[in-house]
C-alpha cells in the first residue's frame, strides 16, 4: 500500500511535523491561561496578562497556519494516493485475461475501483488531520497534566482504561451489527433492482401484491437491524460522559482541596480540567481509529486481491526474440488434440474434447452447434483469450502460446457475440480496428459489413456520437458496425460468433458476398445459427457437447451426419434452394 | 466541562460528503410534508424535543457551576459544602448523560420507522405506476432514489435535525450564560463571533464550488470505469489496452486536481474555525483577567465564562453543515415525493374474471380458483352496475382489433387502423421488420398501454372495461428480455402460478425442454439463480420462463421472440410441447424466425405499423407478397 504514496511520503512527514506543531501550541495555551489567572490576576499585574494574552493569539494564528497548511498537504497526499491506487488497479486491470476477468465480476471490478478506494482515501486524510493528532494530543496532555500536579494525574490512569475497554467492547460489537445492516441494505436494493427490471413480468403476471410484500419484509428487516445498530452507538455518548464527568468531579475534589490547602493554583486547576479533557477526548479519538481501520482493512483487501492476481494469459518471458516479432500472415489454424475447460465452472466435465481441426488460410468455415455446445469456447481459443488445458493451438503452424500476445491479437479479428460499442463518434469506434486508417478505408470496410448506408442516414454520418454502450443504433446495426470495426483491422483470421443474429438473410447475404470478393484471403470462422448462413462454407464443423460430430460440406453432412440433418430439418432448409 | 457533547460516534471526514451541496426546489413545503410524517408520533417528537432541552441545558448548568463551586466552595474551604455542590453537579451530569441517551435511542427508533414507511409508501406507489414510467426513466434514476435519497432523509431525520436543535440550544444558551456573567466580556466575545460566522459562509460557499465540480468529474470518471470494465473483453480483442489507460489517466489527474481543491477547503475550516475559537478563549482570558484585578469579576465567573466560550465555537460549525445536509436531504425528498405524486395506472375497469362451473341442474356457479374442472367467464355488469346485475359471459379467446390507432409520444404513429380477428384456438403469428409494430400489439393487449383511437375487444368486451389485474390474469406473455428473481429454480417457475405445486411445477419444467439442463444443475431445481439469472445462458433461461408461463396456464398466451436465443433443435424438441401449450387456447406469436411462424394458424405481416398480408403460410407463400419474399431472404427484416 505504502508504494502508491510515490511522491507524496514526503507530506506525510510534513502533515506530522505540523501535527506536532500544532498539538504543542494547543496544549501550551491552558497553560498560558493558568498563568494569567494564577499570577496576572493574582499579582494584579496587568501588562503581564496582556503579554500572555499575546502569547496566546500569536500561538492560535499559528495554529491557523499550520492547519491551512496540513489542510492542503493531506489533501494533496490523500488524492494523490487515491489516484495511484486508481490508476494500478486500471492498469492491472486492463493486464486482466478473460478468465481474470471472469473469476471477479464486473460490477464487483467496478466497486473497487471506485468506492473502496474511495474509502482507503478517506481513512488516509481522517488519519494525516484528526487521527495523527490523538495521541499527538493524549501524549502532550499526558505531560502538561503530570507537569501541572503529578498526584491529580493518577486520575487519569483509572479514567483512561475505562473508557477504552467501554469503547474497544462497543465498537466491536458495532462492527457486527454493522455489516448485518450493511447486507439488508444490499437486499433491499437488489429486490427494487430486480423489480425494476422485470416490471413488467411483474404486471403481467399481477404479482404487485406479492411483490409489495416480498418489499415489506426486506424493508422491516433493514429497520430493525439499523435500530439495533444504531441502538448500540447510542451507548458511546453516555459512556464517555460518565468517564469524562465522572473524572472531573473526582478532580474538582482533590484538586479543590489541593488549591485550598495552595498546593496548586485555581489557575492551574481550571487548566488541568481542560487537559483532562483533551487527554479522553484524545482516547475516544484514537479507539475510534479501529472501526475506521477495520472498514478501510476489508477494502484494502479487495484491492489487493485484484492487484495480486497472477494474470494467466500473458507474453511468455523466455519468448526467443525472432518468435516475439512473428506475425500472423497466412491464417492458418490448427487444433491438435485440444481440451478446454473455463476453471471457473464447477462442472467437472470438460468443455472441448479432443478437438482435431485444420483450417487453411482463406478457407470459409462455419461451426454449427446446439447451445451450450462449446462453439465460442473454440473459437476464443485461437487470440489466446482462454489457454488450452491440453493439445495446442496453432497459426501459421506456430503455437499461440509463443506468440507476442499483441502480434497475435492484431492478426486475429473477432467480432464477439455480445457487442459493444463505446462512447464517442462511429469513426472513433471504428478506428479502435486500426486507428491509422484513412476516411476511405473506414468507408470501406463499413461498406463491406453493409453499415455504410445506414451510418451515412444519419445527420452526422460517421461522427455521430454514440452513447454509453451504443445505444441509439438497433441491434442489427450495431452488429454491423462490429463487423466492420473488425474488418478494418485487415486480419488474417476473421472469427464472427453469432455476429448476424440480429441482421435478417437478406443483409447478411450481402456481407457473406462482400467477404468472398473483398476479403478473399482471409481465414473466416463463423458461428451462427441458420443453416442458410453457412451453407456456402467450405467447411462446416458441427459440435455437439464439446466434441467435433461432423466436418464436411452442407451436402456432404446433410446425407450423412444425423445432428446436421437434425438442426437442418428444425429450420427447414433441405437440399434445394 | 463537557467540551465536545455534538461529536458523533462515527467521524465523518470534514465536509467529504459531497452529497451535501444540492438546493431543494421549494424548502418549505417540501419541509413540511416530510415532517407530516412524523405526525403520527407526535407524542415522540415531543418527547424528543424536551430530552434535548435537558440535555442541553444540564450541559449549560454543568459549565455554570463552576462560578459557585470555585467561588464559594474551593476558594473559601468549605469542603463539607464542596461534596454536597459535586453531588448536585453529578446528578446534573447525570440527568444530562440519561437524556442524551434516551433521546438517542427515541431519535433512531423515529427516523427508522419513518424512513421505513417512507420506503413502502415509494415502493407501492411505483408498483402501480404505468408502463410508461419504467420505460422512460433510467433504472439508476429510479435507484437512486432509494439509496441516495433515502438515505439522506434518514440522516436528516436521525441525525441532522437533532444536532441542529441541540447545536442551536448550545450555542443560544452559551450566549446567553455570558450574557448572565458579564456583558462586557461577552461584548468583546460577539465581536469575534461575528468573525467566525463570516469565516465559515466564505469558506462553505468557496467549499461548495469544489465539491460541485469534483461531483461532475466524479460521473465522467465512473462512467469511464464502468465502459472500460464493461467492455474489457472487446478492449483485449483489439489491443486497446494502451488507449484506454491513456484516456483514463487524463480523467483521473482531472479528478484528482478537483477532488484535492474540495478536499483543501473543506480541511480548511476546523482548523480556521477552532482556533478563531481559541483567540475567544484568550481574550476572554485576558480582559477577564483585566476585569477581575479591576474587582468587577470574580475567578468563579471567569472559569465559567471560559467554559463557554470554549462551547460556543464549535455550534457554528455544526449548524452550517447540518443546515447543508437538511437541505439536500429535502431535495432527495423532493425527488422522492415526485415519484410517489404521479399518476398511478388508471383502471375504471368493472368486468372481473370469475371462474365457474356447471352444476348439476346446468347453471353456473362459483367455485373455488383452483378447482380443475373451473371454467372461466367474464361477469360484466349491466347497466354500469346500478342494480348490481352481472351477467356472465364465457371466456374463449376471441381478440378483435377494430381500427386500432397508437403512439407512444404522440408524435410518431406505430400503429395504423390495424383490424384483426383471432378466433378461438387460433394461433396467430406476427412477422415484420423492428419497429414495424409487433411488441406494441401486445402491450396494446395487455393494457401496457391504451389504444388512442379504435378499440380492442376481448369475447366481446372493450378490454378497457375490463379490470386490468384480472385482464392480465388471462393473459400469458413470455418476452425475449426474460427476466428471473433470485431464487430457486422452482421459485421462479412457481412465478407463473403461486400455488402450483413442486410436481407441477416439474412436469411443466419437462414439457417446456427445461428440465435436463435444470437436472444438472448443482442443486436441481432449488439450486439458487442470481438477479436476472446471470449463472444460466439466454437459452437456458428462456426455457425456465417458458415453463412458468406454462404453469400460469392462461387461456390466451402471448409470446414475443420467446425462442429467438434458443437453438433451432432445441426450439423443434419443445416445439412439441408449446404445441400441446397451443392446444385450444388462442395465441399470439411474435417471431424473427421464420421456422417458428410456419405452425400458425394466420400468419400477419406488419409494416410500419399496417397488416400487408394476412394468411397461412401455404397461402401467402402462394401469393409471392412480402411473406414469400421474407422466407426467401431476399428482403430485410431489420
Amino acid at each position: 500500500m505504502k508504494l502508491f504514496l510515490g511522491k507524496y511520503k514526503k507530506h506525510i512527514l510534513v502533515c506530522v511535523g505540523l501535527m506536532m506543531g500544532d498539538v504543542t501550541c494547543t496544549m501550551l495555551m491552558p497553560m498560558l491561561m493558568a498563568k494569567i489567572v494564577d499570577i496576572g490576576v493574582a499579582t494584579k499585574d496587568v501588562a503581564y496578562i496582556s503579554r500572555m494574552g499575546m502569547g496566546m493569539v500569536a500561538l492560535a494564528l499559528l495554529c491557523i497556519a499550520i492547519g491551512m497548511l496540513n489542510a492542503k498537504f493531506s489533501a494533496e497526499a490523500s488524492q494523490g494516493f487515491a489516484a495511484n491506487l486508481r490508476k494500478a488497479l486500471f492498469n492491472k486491470i486492463q493486464a486482466f485475461s478473460f478468465s481474470n476477468i471472469d473469476r471477479f465480476s464486473a460490477p464487483s471490478l467496478v466497486t473497487r475501483l471506485t468506492s473502496d478506494v474511495t474509502q482507503l482515501q478517506n481513512t488516509l486524510l481522517m488519519c494525516l488531520r484528526m487521527l495523527l493528532r490523538a495521541p499527538l494530543m493524549l501524549i502532550a496532555a499526558i505531560i502538561f497534566a503530570v507537569s501541572i500536579n503529578a498526584r491529580l494525574s493518577l486520575v487519569i490512569v483509572v479514567a483512561i482504561p475505562l473508557l477504552v475497554i467501554g469503547i474497544i467492547l462497543v465498537l466491536r460489537t458495532a462492527e457486527r451489527l454493522f455489516s448485518a445492516m450493511q447486507r439488508k441494505i444490499d437486499a433491499l436494493n437488489g429486490t427494487v433492482q430486480e423489480n425494476l427490471v422485470a416490471i413488467r413480468v411483474v404486471k403481467a403476471f399481477v404479482r404487485e401484491a406479492h411483490e409489495k410484500s416480498k418489499f415489506k419484509k426486506s424493508n422491516d428487516e433493514l429497520t430493525q437491524s439499523a435500530i439495533n445498530a444504531g441502538n448500540l452507538i447510542s451507548m458511546m455518548m453516555p459512556l464517555m460522559m460518565f468517564v469524562m464527568n465522572g473524572a472531573m468531579i473526582a478532580v474538582i475534589w482533590a484538586g479543590g482541596k489541593m488549591v485550598h490547602a495552595g498546593g496548586m493554583g485555581t489557575g492551574a486547576l481550571i487548566s488541568f480540567i481542560s487537559y483532562l479533557m483533551e487527554i479522553l477526548l484524545s482516547v475516544m479519538m484514537f479507539s475510534m481509529v479501529f472501526i475506521l481501520f477495520a472498514r478501510a482493512e476489508a477494502c484494502g483487501k479487495r484491492i489487493v486481491e485484484v492487484l495480486d492476481t497472477k494474470i494467466d494469459i500473458s507474453d511468455r518471458a523466455l519468448l526467443p526474440s525472432k518468435e516475439k516479432r512473428a506475425l500472423v500472415s497466412k491464417g492458418r489454424i490448427e487444433f491438435r488434440n485440444v481440451d478446454f475447460k473455463y476453471s471457473t465452472e464447477a462442472m467437472a466435465h470438460n468443455v472441448l474434447s479432443c478437438i482435431n481441426l485444420t483450417i487453411e488460410p482463406g478457407e470459409f468455415v462455419a461451426i454449427v452447434g446446439g447451445t451450450g455446445s462449446g462453439k465460442t469456447s473454440l473459437v476464443s481459443l485461437i487470440p489466446r483469450l482462454y489457454d488450452v488445458m491440453a493439445g495446442q493451438v496453432l497459426v501459421d503452424d506456430v503455437d499461440v502460446r509463443d506468440y507476442r500476445i499483441e502480434n497475435l491479437r492484431s492478426g486475429v479479428g473477432m467480432v464477439l457475440q455480445k457487442n459493444v460499442l463505446f462512447s464517442g463518434s462511429i469513426r472513433e469506434n471504428l478506428l479502435w480496428g486500426d486507428g491509422n486508417a484513412s476516411e476511405e478505408e473506414v468507408a470501406e470496410a463499413a461498406r463491406n459489413a453493409q453499415a455504410d448506408d445506414f451510418v451515412r442516414s444519419f445527420p452526422e454520418g460517421y461522427a455521430t456520437e454514440l452513447g454509453q454502450g451504443g445505444v441509439n443504433v438497433s441491434g442489427g446495426q450495431k452488429q454491423r458496425l462490429c463487423i466492420a470495426r473488425a474488418i478494418l483491422k485487415k486480419p488474417a483470421i476473421l472469427i464472427l460468433d453469432d455476429s448476424t443474429s440480429a441482421v435478417d438473410t437478406a443483409t447478411e447475404t450481402k456481407i457473406r458476398a462482400a467477404f468472398a470478393q473483398k476479403l478473399k484471403g482471409t481465414t473466416i470462422l463463423m458461428i451462427a445459427q441458420r443453416i442458410s448462413s453457412v451453407r456456402d462454407a467450405d467447411k462446416i464443423v458441427v459440435l455437439d457437447e464439446g466434441k467435433i460430430v461432423g466436418i464436411g460440406t452442407h451436402e456432404d453432412l446433410f446425407s450423412n451426419n444425423a445432428i446436421y440433418r437434425d438442426i437442418c430439418v428444425s429450420q427447414q432448409e433441405g437440399l434445394s434452394a | 466541562m463537557a467540551e465536545n457533547r455534538q461529536a458523533t460516534p462515527v467521524p465523518r471526514g470534514p465536509g467529504a460528503d459531497p452529497r451535501s451541496y444540492e438546493r431543494p426546489k421549494s424548502f418549505t413545503a417540501s419541509l413540511s410534508r416530510l415532517l407530516k410524517y412524523l405526525d403520527k408520533s407526535k407524542v415522540l417528537v415531543a418527547l424528543v424535543l424536551v430530552l434535548l432541552f435537558l440535555s442541553s441545558a444540564s450541559m449549560l448548568a454543568g459549565s455554570y457551576f463552576l462560578k459557585p463551586l470555585i467561588n464559594q466552595y474551593i476558594i473559601p474551604g468549605d469542603f463539607a459544602g464542596l461534596a454536597g455542590a459535586l453531588l448536585g453537579l453529578g446528578c446534573i451530569y447525570l440527568v444530562g448523560v440519561a437524556a442524551s441517551y434516551l433521546q438517542s435511542r427515541l431519535t433512531i427508533r423515529l427516523a427508522q420507522r419513518t424512513t421505513n414507511i417512507i420506503r413502502a409508501e415509494l415502493f407501492d406507489k411505483m408498483q402501480a405506476l404505468p408502463l410508461k414510467f419504467f420505460d422512460t426513466n433510467t433504472h439508476g434514476e429510479l435507484m437512486s432514489r432509494y439509496t441516495n435519497d433515502v438515505d439522506n432523509v434518514q440522516l436528516m431525520l436521525e441525525q441532522s435535525l437533532t444536532q441542529l436543535v441541540s447545536s442551536v440550544l448550545t450555542f443560544g444558551g452559551s450566549i446567553v450564560m455570558m450574557i448572565i456573567l458579564s456583558p462586557l466580556l461577552f461584548a468583546f466575545t460577539a465581536l469575534v463571533l461575528v468573525l467566525m460566522i463570516f469565516m465559515s459562509s466564505r469558506i462553505g460557499g468557496k467549499s461548495r464550488t469544489y465539491f460541485q465540480k469534483q461531483q461532475a468529474l466524479l460521473g465522467q470518471l465512473n462512467g469511464n470505469i464502468e465502459e472500460a470494465i464493461g467492455g474489457l473483453k472487446e478492449v483485449k480483442v483489439f489491443n486497446h489496452e494502451e488507449a484506454m489507460k491513456k484516456d483514463f489517466d487524463k480523467i483521473n489527474e482531472n479528478f484528482r486536481g478537483a477532488a484535492t481543491k474540495a478536499n483543501f477547503y473543506a480541511g480548511v475550516i476546523m482548523p480556521i474555525m477552532g482556533n478563531l475559537n481559541n483567540i475567544v478563549y484568550a481574550g476572554t482570558a485576558v480582559f477577564g483577567g483585566m476585569l477581575t484585578i479591576a474587582g468587577r469579576f470574580d475567578i468563579g465567573s471567569l472559569a465559567a465564562f471560559l467554559q463557554y466560550s470554549r462551547q460556543v465555537g464549535m455550534p457554528i460549525n455544526q449548524i452550517t453543515s447540518q443546515i447543508n445536509n437538511i437541505l439536500a436531504a429535502v431535495a432527495g425528498a423532493e425527488r422522492i415525493f415526485d415519484v410517489m405524486d404521479r399518476e398511478p395506472e388508471i383502471d375504471e375497469g368493472d368486468v372481473t374474471l370469475l371462474a365457474v362451473k356447471k352444476n348439476a341442474v346446468g347453471d353456473l356457479v362459483p367455485v373455488e380458483k383452483d378447482d380443475k374442472a373451473k371454467l372461466w367467464t367474464w361477469r360484466v355488469p349491466i347497466d354500469g352496475g346500478k342494480n348490481g346485475e352481472t351477467e356472465l359471459v364465457p371466456l374463449r379467446g376471441d381478440v378483435r382489433f377494430e381500427n386500432v390507432c397508437f403512439s407512444y409520444d404522440g408524435k410518431k404513429t406505430v400503429l395504423k387502423n390495424l383490424s384483426l380477428h383471432a378466433l378461438p384456438g387460433q394461433t396467430i403469428a406476427f412477422v415484420g421488420s423492428t419497429g414495424a409494430g409487433k411488441t406494441t400489439i401486445t402491450n396494446l393487449l395487455n393494457r401496457f398501454y391504451d389504444v388512442d383511437s379504435g378499440r380492442i375487444t376481448y369475447d366481446g368486451i372493450d378490454v378497457r372495461r375490463i379490470r386490468k389485474d384480472d385482464l392480465r390474469h388471462s393473459l400469458g406473455m413470455v418476452l425475449q428480455d426474460t427476466h428471473l428473481f433470485t431464487g430457486s429454480v422452482m421459485e421462479n417457475i412457481r412465478y407463473g402460478r403461486l400455488d402450483a405445486t413442486d410436481e407441477e411445477c416439474v412436469t411443466t419444467a419437462r414439457a417446456a425442454s427445461a428440465s435436463s439442463f435444470i437436472e444438472r444443475l448443482p442443486e436441481g431445481y432449488d439450486t439458487v439463480i442470481s438477479g436476472d439469472g446471470a449463472n444460466l445462458s439466454q437459452g437456458q433461461r428462456q426455457l425456465l420462463a417458458i415453463a412458468r408461463d406454462y404453469v400460469a396456464s392462461p387461456p390466451v398466451l402471448i409470446l414475443d421472440e420467446a425462442t429467438s436465443s434458443i437453438d433451432t433443435r432445441t426450439e423443434h424438441l419443445i416445439a412439441r410441447g408449446m404445441d400441446a401449450l397451443f392446444e385450444g387456447r388462442t395465441a399470439f406469436v411474435i417471431a424473427h424466425r421464420l421456422s417458428t411462424v410456419r405452425r400458425a394458424n394466420a400468419i400477419a405481416v406488419l409494416e410500419h405499423g399496417e397488416i400487408i398480408e394476412l394468411g397461412s403460410h401455404e397461402s401467402l407463400l402462394e401469393k409471392k407478397g412480402r411473406y414469400y419474399e421474407l422466407c426467401m431472404g431476399v428482403r430485410e427484416l431489420d
